[in-house]
């Protein structure tokens, strides 16, 4: 309690020994430890800002950004932005295009161009590269009689459309991609042909496989982190060695041991033969399918959602469940009543971490998928590794990111993020 | 701390990993595809290139080496210098400036003087690469699954009635595809020409929709023999090396059916920004002589890509097994084959396998 007193106007300042106003010897103080700190946490975050966010603003950027075409085809962008397509153009934009393909053929880089061109319009590959084995005879003028002699497919309205598209850099083409959408010839953008409609049907199939497995570690693991968090320490001790096992197990060895356990003449097949339930040719198919991805990758993913759950469960004293069943509550109740609603931060915390790992999950669905069960990151390794086109492996990976930040945000708004514990 | 004790031990530590460095600077990398076809390029290429010249050599594997070139390539960190890719391969990345060129009159002469490049054969020394072996994409089944009539062409791959039981196939658009249209009875010849119309396209899908239920998906070389063997598919598309590797080598229940076999070449390209690429074309250059070549076939059943070598394929490493029945080019084999078409596959590759994969990912 504080007794103000009128009377007494004046008041020395307090100094230290040396004659320095306190006030300003405790702010030194006070930004000297902050700035020990600040040095203390910079390693970390030197190395976040490095290995984390770096390289996904750099994806960020990759997905609008391709300027593989502008790069190596500098005279046809310029008249490209300069002249908007109409029509086919004349002259001088196939004047344009000549010497850049000439430039080309000596860069080595027309089959690159056409690979760009190509994502929008099938056989543009060969279109340039074969162009550009021919450049020889482009000596001068008229280079559109030239060009369209040597193919003529460089009449195609398509293509140019395609080529002004690809000419800015910047461009949200990817995106449209990876949304099953394109480019028609009037520049709208529609579905594409229903055969080659994949990304809606997979991002959809991710999140539904990915929340049905969440559940199941949920359902599984429940229990299981009940058991750890209230049996006496010796044996829980034994309990958690036994969750921990398979967690230091390579990610590999367990998916293929599901292999040999789950496949059509494996362990659990031979099992099923063996007693009688089904005959030699009524094996189970529970490997190469959706169910072969969704028992895999719930085990795989099980100690991630056991985990939060037990350290969430340690900190609930008994003496509640016991109070309320002392004051007449059936077990059922007071489990319902009193036990769980202090366990949802565990839930909280394990269901985002499976769901959000499970949704980047590639090897496990590559290994033991088959056709039904990939998922939407074996598309993206697909683009990464093997067709190169890092832009729509971007612009598929944005989305999933978008994804995750936006399921982030409702939990944060239904639920609150602070109520969430990991550990 | 000490800090100029700190900055002589950290000289020091540098000065002795360079030294280190220094002294193993001639080994190279080479990447291939795994499994019994890189332990044939082991025994063939890489264990005498090692003893002749005292350079280190590291195999390393990829299920596909091209993939993994162009990306690193693309991205300015190369790692591999050699590596053995297939035809279409090697002339998409060489087109696209990602490899390095290899002048073709700098290799080895047959030993009865013929240059080399009258040597090899047809279409085996491009820009960019040299070819060291013909191999081919088959189908194969387990013997002991059936009892009475046995698969002899290539639509009963696809007839599931008359020979059921799983069936294995590369988790891809090559060489699917053709089987496809070969399987619902177009000749070998025209299967590029109808492959090359909308209409083609979707009778081969419409083929593989038959089977698609069937179906388990390898990526892997390695893959087919095992899913054979663990009984996992009654038969199944592999290259014939593996097979023959199974069957002869391990005494597997297997049978090659060469009816519509597609051919294939394999090549050795350097990647663009090689670390050591003049140690890469020395182990190039040593590996498609006559001899090596005709060497390789000892270990694998691929034929080798100089007619010079040819004469000189023998038995296989059991010293009993004549090795040339069992090459996809022994005339036998090659009533109803297709060769692999590399202007159809560099334009069509991404098109194709984009709705191939479509199709895989759709129920």
């Amino acid at each position: 309690m504080t007794v103000t007193a009128p009377g007494r106007v004046e008041l020395t300042a307090l100094t230290t020994g040396d004659g320095t106003p306190l006030k300003l010897a405790l702010a030194q103080a006070t930004r000297r430890a902050r700035r020990r700190a600040f040095l203390l946490v910079c390693p970390l975050l030197l190395f976040v800002l490095v290995t984390f966010a770096v390289p996904i603003a750099q994806m960020l950027y990759l997905s609008i950004n391709n300027p593989i075409f502008s790069q190596h085809m500098p005279r046809l962008t310029a008249y490209l932005q300069a002249n908007p397509v109409r029509g086919v153009p004349g002259e001088e934009g196939f004047a344009a295009l000549a010497l850049d393909l000439i430039d080309a053929k000596k860069n080595r880089t027309a089959a690159r161009v056409g690979v760009r061109i190509n994502y929008a319009r099938a056989g543009s590959i060969s279109l340039f590269k074969s162009t550009a084995r021919k450049v020889r005879k482009l000596t001068g003028p008229p280079y559109r009689e030239k060009l369209l002699k040597i193919n003529e497919d460089w009449a195609d309205l398509h293509l140019w459309r395609v080529m002004e598209r690809a000419s800015s850099s910047h461009t949200l083409s990817f995106y449209a991609a990876a949304i099953d959408l394109t480019y028609d010839l009037d520049g709208n953008l529609v579905q594409v042909e229903p055969e080659r409609r994949i990304y809606v049907l997979l991002f959809i199939r991710t999140w539904v496989l990915s929340a049905v497995i969440a559940f199941l570690c949920l359902l599984l693991g429940y229990p299981v982190a009940h058991l750890l968090a209230t049996l006496p320490l010796r044996y829980s001790n034994l309990l958690m060695i036994m969750v921990l096992l398979p967690f230091w197990t390579s990610l590999l060895v367990r998916t293929t041991s599901w292999i040999a356990l789950l496949q059509s003449q494996g362990v659990i097949n031979d099992l099923l033969v063996l007693l009688g339930i089904v005959g030699e040719e009524g094996r189970v198919q529970m490997m190469y399918n959706q169910l072969g991805t969704i028992v895999a990758m719930t085990h795989i993913l099980l100690p991630f959602m056991i985990l939060p759950l037990y350290s969430v469960m340690k900190t609930i004293p008994p003496d509640y469940v016991r109070a309320a069943r002392s004051l007449g509550a059936t077990p059922l109740t007071a489990f319902l009543k009193v036990y769980f609603p202090q366990s949802v931060p565990g839930i909280g915390a394990g269901f985002l971490l499976v769901f959000i790992l499970a949704i980047g999950y590639y090897i496990t669905p590559a290994l033991v998928g088959g056709s039904s069960g990939q998922l939407i990151s074996n598309q993206i390794a697909f683009h990464m590794q093997i067709s190169l086109n890092w832009s729509l492996a971007a612009a598929l990976g944005a989305i999933l990111l978008f994804g995750v930040v936006l399921i982030y945000w409702l939990y944060d708004r239904l639920i609150g993020i602070d109520n969430m514990k990991l550990g | 701390m000490n800090m100029s004790r700190l900055m002589a031990s950290t000289v020091l530590v540098a000065s002795i990993s360079l030294g280190a460095f220094g002294v193993s600077a001639g080994e190279i990398t080479v990447m291939s595809w795994g499994g019994a076809y890189t332990k044939s390029q082991v025994e063939a290429y890489h264990k005498p290139w090692m003893a002749k010249t005292g350079n280190k050599l590291k195999s390393v594997d990829a299920p596909n080496p091209a993939a993994p070139i162009k990306a690193q390539v693309i991205a300015k960190n190369v790692s591999i210098d050699v590596a053995d890719v297939e035809f279409s391969d090697a002339v998409r990345l060489c087109d696209e400036g990602l490899l390095e060129t290899i002048d073709a009159s700098q290799l080895p002469a047959a030993p009865d003087g013929t240059p080399a490049i009258k040597d090899f054969i047809d279409g085996a020394l491009t820009e960019c690469a040299v070819a060291s072996i013909v191999w081919s994409t088959i189908y194969a089944y387990d013997h002991t699954k059936f009892k009475g009539k046995k698969p002899a062409t290539m639509a009963d791959f696809f007839d599931t009635e008359k020979f059921p039981g799983k069936r294995g196939m590369r988790k891809g658009a090559k060489a699917n595809l053709e089987m496809a249209l070969m399987g619902d009875g177009v000749p070998a010849a025209d299967v590029y020409k109808l492959l090359g119309t909308k209409a083609g396209v979707k009778r081969a899908f419409r083929k593989l929709d038959q089977i698609k239920k069937d179906v388990v998906w390898w990526d892997a070389g390695a893959q087919p023999p095992q899913l054979l063997a663990d009984g996992e598919v009654a038969m199944t598309t592999a290259y014939n090396g593996r097979i023959f590797g199974a069957a002869v080598g391990e005494g597997k229940p297997f049978t090659i059916v060469w009816d519509g076999q597609i051919l294939d070449l394999d090549l050795f390209v350097i990647p663009k920004g090689a670390p050591n690429k003049d140690l890469a074309l020395d182990f190039i250059k040593f590996s498609t002589d006559t001899q090596r070549l005709a060497d390789q076939s000892k270990y694998i059943a691929y034929g080798p890509a100089r007619k010079s070598s040819a004469a000189l394929v023998g038995l296989y490493q059991d010293g009993k097994t004549k090795m040339g029945p069992h090459m996809p080019t022994a005339p036998d084999n090659m009533k109803n084959a297709l060769l692999s078409s590399l202007e159809f596959w560099a334009d069509h590759d991404s098109e194709l396998n984009e709705r191939f994969n479509a199709w895989i990912a759709a129920n």
